[in-house]
């Protein structure tokens, strides 16, 4: 990526500058609900510890099943949400899930360029450059530009599709199983999965030698 | 559903007030349906406490990078190809028929 403006991580937050207008707006809405008795203060933090302990590992785990399982990855393809519910994996109840895969031929990747829509019940919380502007004004225009930017160059034949994720549908994008992987375990396999790679900025990793 | 996968669309072109999901890069273009994702809630009345009904026809829609932007391919950075596309998912009344080609 090009602008890299992030602060320093070492600082301490700066929580005592003041909060926002939607900031009070919603620290008032918990406040009166709570006090109604409609939620409780653990409820509330209990529901933010399970939206952070959701990771890409999660993801991980379908994508390795669909690369050692060809009618896994089939029904992944036609219905994402009754495949991965297979699995005993919860995905949200509200959104779709659609899987997309990339082949030799086709190359995909996900952006939500009106806000950060982003498939969390299988990649977590987005990393803070799928929100940035920079990624989602220029992914659309210019995708091989900003792949390349990733280290992802790609053949001019081939075809770039980039999934801009504007409505219901969560887009998770099922990387080629790379090369000499043949005798893998399916735990292992999941270990070249990377969060990167299911938004399609990047390609599963290589194994070790 | 009033389109069926292979047809050629239009993306509408407007600006009501408040909040609506088709972003205005696309507006005016022209694409194909990839898909039918099926009937969805309607975010414009959703996102004001409304029930989001009756509920939208919501369709991905297919289109070639090459007619969405206008730009010469430089030879510093390549941009996009000729075979890259852009799918985007696009409620039933932001789409009109195409014109005929």
């Amino acid at each position: 990526m090009r602008e890299h403006d992030a602060p320093d991580p070492h600082l301490p937050l700066e929580e005592d500058a003041g909060l926002t207008y939607y900031e009070q707006r919603v620290e008032a809405i918990q406040a009166l609900l709570i006090e109604k008795g409609l939620l409780s203060a653990d409820d509330v933090r209990r529901a933010v510890e399970d939206m952070e302990a959701r990771s890409p590992a999660v993801g991980a785990r379908v994508i390795a099943r669909a690369w050692v399982d060809p009618h896994f990855k089939r029904h992944l393809l036609a219905d994402a949400k009754a495949a991965i519910a297979t699995l005993g994996i919860n995905v949200d109840t509200w959104s779709t899930l659609v899987a997309v895969e990339n082949t030799p031929a086709v190359h995909n990747v996900v952006v939500c360029t009106l806000c950060s829509c982003y498939p969390r019940s299988l990649l977590g919380v987005p990393p803070d450059w799928y929100k940035s502007l920079n990624y989602r004004a220029r992914v659309v225009q210019e995708p091989r530009t900003v792949l390349k930017e990733f280290g992802l160059e790609l053949a001019s034949d081939m075809e770039v599709r980039v999934y801009d994720s504007t409505a219901d549908m969560r887009y998770l994008v099922i990387p080629q199983r790379p090369a000499g992987t043949e005798g893998l375990s399916e735990a292992a396999l999941a270990e070249l999965v990377s969060r990167d790679s299911m938004i399609g900025v990047t390609r599963a990793r290589e194994p070790s030698p | 559903m009033q389109y069926q996968p292979g047809e050629r669309v239009r993306i509408r072109v407007a600006s009501p007030s408040g909040h609506y999901r088709t972003p205005t890069y696309i507006q005016g273009k022209i694409g194909v349906i990839e898909a039918v994702h099926g009937a969805f809630r309607n975010p414009e009345t959703l996102a004001y406490g409304g029930d989001g009904r009756p509920k939208q026809p919501l369709y991905l829609v297919r289109f070639d990078q090459t007619h969405i932007w206008a730009r010469a391919e430089s030879a510093a950075s390549v941009p996009f190809c000729q075979n890259d596309r852009l799918l985007i998912d696009i409620y039933e009344h932001w789409l009109e028929p195409a014109p005929e080609e």
